[in-house]
């Protein structure tokens, strides 16, 4: 089938960008997105234009690294597929294809498709996790884990940080993401000592960053090529509410061993 | 040399305790008085700079990945194994250690395998304790499965994505590291070169990928877990962006490279549909539990495999193996699969597959079982061929998936260059010559989170208080050499893209050096091989600038090792006159076509010198003794 690309090209972050048209003759609809751009790329450097640069790693939908907006929608429009894996035959001959980058201030463009996205990673540093040094730790079935339990954290861990939830997002909000990561620890039992400083921590982390505010539209359920649910999002707002209006109390601490 | 693998006195059970008690400790006070650099931020780097960070000491950290969460140990789907013998069907450390020295066909050192076998139980705990979500029982307890021939149960598992979810938690680790300020996080960052000064480990020179800066960082010890090499292959189930050049430039620098040809070609990928294919995707080993593998009887049979009657396939595993049947390792069931294609028996449209038939299994078990199973890894299937497994026979075909060689080290998991230490896929020292399935993520693991915070600080102990800078010529002089190779790639102009090139070098290697070698194959690539590499330096088209994201530029300096790199892998398959594990070479084999060992020959880790460019490499041998399990022709019959 033959294309035609209208993608947005980027120098770097200073430099205004700004869509230019490609033909994409002769593609097989065997090719996945990202091998079809490999073809316009290869092609580009032949003609000694610099290739459309685009941030891709495992090209099997889990690392999490590839990521762009197709005809407006993040990852394209097949459900539950990151675009490493979405393929040609979802197309058809004479198809014209709008491609950006991430769509999100929180997300600013390092050049052509490729989006700075740490803002993801340092809102769980500041809290997603369980504090628990190696070597520490008790038998693994010292703690049981009821198997429903452990289904639906292991939903929610099974986000894989691609950012679609944000970009597809009319707020730009990353309630998504915070609340796969706070689900995904708040259902384990091992999640509970650190529950509420969790859910308190990462919102305030997620507030500074350039993020919007949830507003319910849904979209970010709609995109996430994992397809992890929204409903996740109600137990992120109950455990930060939790979290604010019933503080622990604080020990006066000081003093140690003689 | 005399390679000294420092393997501590005593029976098999008490080495690693015997070891722990003898080594100099760092008192907690002094950690932070260290600086620790750890390239690579999979199952190894990550648990590695995660538990050096608890420990206290400085770290810092670099992936060339936007995030540290993406390293390619993400995308394991399998499992992990360890000798909990939670199942109470036999197992036991002694058996994961057996199993793994016989899997590795007698060429991993005996020592080494039994610390993993001992560590793998304390993985799982540490995981467990961090939130890993792996399967569980209805009673709340973990469940396990049989993988990758085990006749054991010992597999934990997180539903298909097992790799992503212990990365997720070595990862969170790691993150919460980075927000005590233990851990100094580098994304997007590359190493170049490794520093050396006086003959140990003191630095490395980095590439930031977004502003094209280069950079020296200096440290008290350097740790690579870049992972392995198979991307030499161009086409493999590696991540794009996994390359052997931290390893490489270390090996130039001095580190000594083992058993370059062990590499592991996995049996169950979706076979290649075109000449555009960027890479190949694995589908889970777990599949052979249920799936039967099988061909036509008769070659060229091209009907549609619903309409071959059973009495016209070939369910050859089965029929040639018949006590692990499907369940053969890896290293079999590829040269199995690669046999009966070579007969002309192969599937699909390139003659270059197999069958992986899930009829069986959903008539005995029913659809919703298999699909609770294996649902993700249908689907992944389904995304890329377009045909549905669940009607039509899924069809498989061997890709290059692991190397089992690396960068030499001792047991403490130190290379030839004092102060340089090799986690995880990116060292030699555990798998022998072939892995067994569900084995990798524990060695990350184990190196991470077990090996190196104990044989790191035996290192440093005595090193207090030596000066730590960049502020040296060795570094200035690394720089440079970086500068220039970078300028070198961009003045070449000539017509062909670094693409072109990787996939020249990958077809003559998997032609060459895949999963049948013949001398004759072996001696063609190795003249072949730098005629390529110096078309390359004639011909490539960089484009773009230095001081920019250049993917191009990144490329292109990653492909210039694996040019030089791949020659060393033809060499040292050419010199091991014999087959083991996933090196196959094909004038020795047994009448019936297995793997032919020459031990009294072979019994060693073949270890390689760089020596120079357009200099042969020099071969040092580790002799390997087997105390505990005795050599034996594998029998998987």
């Amino acid at each position: 089938m033959n294309l035609t690309l209208h993608v947005w090209r980027q120098k770097n972050a200073r430099t205004p960008g700004r869509f230019v048209t490609y033909a994409a003759p002769d593609v097989s609809e065997d090719m996945s997105f990202l091998e079809m751009l490999d073809v316009v790329n290869e092609r580009l450097i032949e003609k000694g234009e610099d290739p459309i640069h685009f941030d891709h790693d495992c090209r099997e939908g889990i690392c999490g690294t590839c990521g762009m907006m197709i005809n407006g929608e993040a990852h394209g429009s097949l459900e539950g597929t990151t675009v490493c894996q979405l393929h040609m035959r979802f197309f058809k001959d004479g198809d014209e294809i709008i491609i950006e980058p991430w769509r999100s201030r929180a997300f600013p463009v390092i050049k052509d498709l490729v989006v700075d996205r740490g803002a993801l990673d340092r809102i769980i540093q500041s809290g997603g996790f369980i504090s628990v040094n190696t070597g520490s730790a008790p038998d693994g079935n010292a703690i049981p884990v009821a198997k429903g339990a452990a289904d639906v954290a292991m939903d929610a861990a099974a986000c894989i940080g691609c950012g679609a939830c944000v970009a597809q997002c009319p707020n730009g909000a990353a309630q998504l993401f915070v609340a796969a990561k706070i689900s995904h620890l708040g259902f384990l039992p091992q999640g509970q000592p650190e529950r509420w400083q969790r859910a308190e921590a990462m919102v305030a982390q997620m507030e500074q960053e350039a993020f919007g505010s949830c507003t319910n539209y849904g979209e970010c359920e709609a995109a996430c090529p994992k397809e992890i649910s929204i409903d996740f999002i109600a137990r992120l707002n109950h455990d930060f509410l939790r979290a604010t209006l019933w503080r622990a109390p604080k020990a006066r601490g000081g003093g140690g061993a003689g | 040399m005399q390679l000294d693998s420092k393997i501590p006195s005593g029976p098999i059970e008490q080495k690693w305790d015997r070891y722990r008690f003898d080594l100099k400790l760092v008192n907690p006070a002094n950690k932070r008085k260290f600086s620790v650099i750890v390239v690579g931020s999979g199952l190894a780097g990550a648990a590695a700079a995660a538990t050096l960070g608890e420990l206290g000491y400085n770290v810092e950290c670099f992936c060339y990945q936007d995030s540290a969460r993406r390293a390619h140990s993400i995308a394991a789907q399998g499992g992990i194994n360890a000798a909990k013998n939670y199942q109470g069907d036999g197992d036991s450390i002694y058996r994961l250690f057996y199993d793994t020295v016989k899997g590795g066909d007698f060429r991993a050192r005996e020592a080494n395998v039994y610390r993993l076998a001992q560590i793998s139980v304390d993985i799982i705990d540490q995981c467990v304790a961090q939130g890993v979500p792996f399967a569980r029982e209805y009673g709340g307890t973990l469940d396990n499965r049989s993988f990758g021939g085990a006749q054991v149960s010992r597999t934990f598992y997180a539903r298909g994505q097992t790799g992503q979810q212990l990365l997720l938690g070595a990862y969170q680790a790691l993150a919460r590291q980075i927000g005590r300020g233990q851990v100094r996080m580098f994304p997007r960052t590359e190493m170049l070169d490794l520093v050396v000064v006086d003959g140990e480990a003191k630095g490395i020179v980095v590439r930031d990928m977004v502003t094209g800066e280069i950079r020296s960082h200096a440290g008290d010890a350097v740790l690579l877990c870049t992972g392995g090499y198979g991307n030499a292959f161009y086409l493999a189930t590696y991540a794009k962006g996994c390359n052997g050049t931290a390893i490489w430039r270390a090996h130039r620098r001095g580190a000594l490279f083992a058993n370059p040809c062990f590499t592991q070609i996995h049996p169950t990928c979706i076979p290649v549909a075109g000449d555009y294919q960027s890479k190949l995707t694995l589908m889970s080993e777990s599949l052979r539990n249920d799936g039967r593998i099988w061909v036509p009887k008769q070659a060229g049979d091209k009907r549609n495999p619903n309409d071959i009657p059973e009495s016209e396939r070939d369910y050859y595993l089965e029929r040639r193996y018949p006590a692990f049947g499907n369940l053969v390792p890896r290293d079999i069931a590829s040269r199995a699969a690669k046999a009966v294609c070579d007969e002309g028996r192969g599937v699909g449209p390139t003659g270059l597959g197999v069958y992986l038939d899930f009829a069986e299994a959903i008539g005995r078990l029913g659809r919703g079982k298999i699909e609770e199973r294996y649902g993700n890894l249908f689907q992944m299937y389904e995304k890329i061929t377009g045909e549905d497994p669940y009607t039509v026979p899924m069809r498989i075909f061997p890709a290059v998936h692991y190397t089992m060689g690396g960068l030499w080290v001792d047991y403490d998991l130190m290379s030839t260059i004092p102060g340089l230490f090799v986690l995880g896929e990116a060292n030699f020292s555990d798998h022998g010559a072939n892995r067994l399935g569900a084995s990798a993520l524990m060695q990350g693991l184990a190196d991470g989170y077990f090996v190196i915070p104990y044989t790191l600080g035996n290192y440093l102990a005595p090193r207090m208080g030596r000066p730590r800078t960049t502020d040296l010529p060795e570094f200035r002089a690394a720089e440079a050499e970086v500068k220039e190779r970078i300028d070198k790639l961009l003045a070449v102009g000539g017509t062909r893209t670094v693409d072109s090139f990787h996939r020249e070098l990958g077809s003559l290697l998997w032609e060459n050096c895949g999963m049948g070698r013949t001398a004759a194959g072996l001696e063609h690539a190795i003249e072949a091989i730098p005629e390529l590499r110096e078309r390359f330096w004639k011909e490539v088209r960089v484009l773009g600038d230095a001081d920019e994201l250049n993917h191009s530029l990144e490329k292109a300096g990653r492909v210039a090792d694996f040019l030089e790199l791949a020659e060393l892998l033809c060499r040292d398959a050419l010199h091991r006159e014999e087959s083991c594990g996933g090196h196959f070479r094909e004038e020795h084999q047994t009448p019936e076509g297995e793997a032919k060992r020459n031990d009294e020959k072979f019994t060693y880790v073949a270890a390689w010198e760089w020596k120079g460019e357009g200099n042969a490499p020099a071969l040092h041998r580790e002799p390997l003794t087997f105390d505990y399990v005795k050599p034996s022709q594998r029998s998987y019959k």
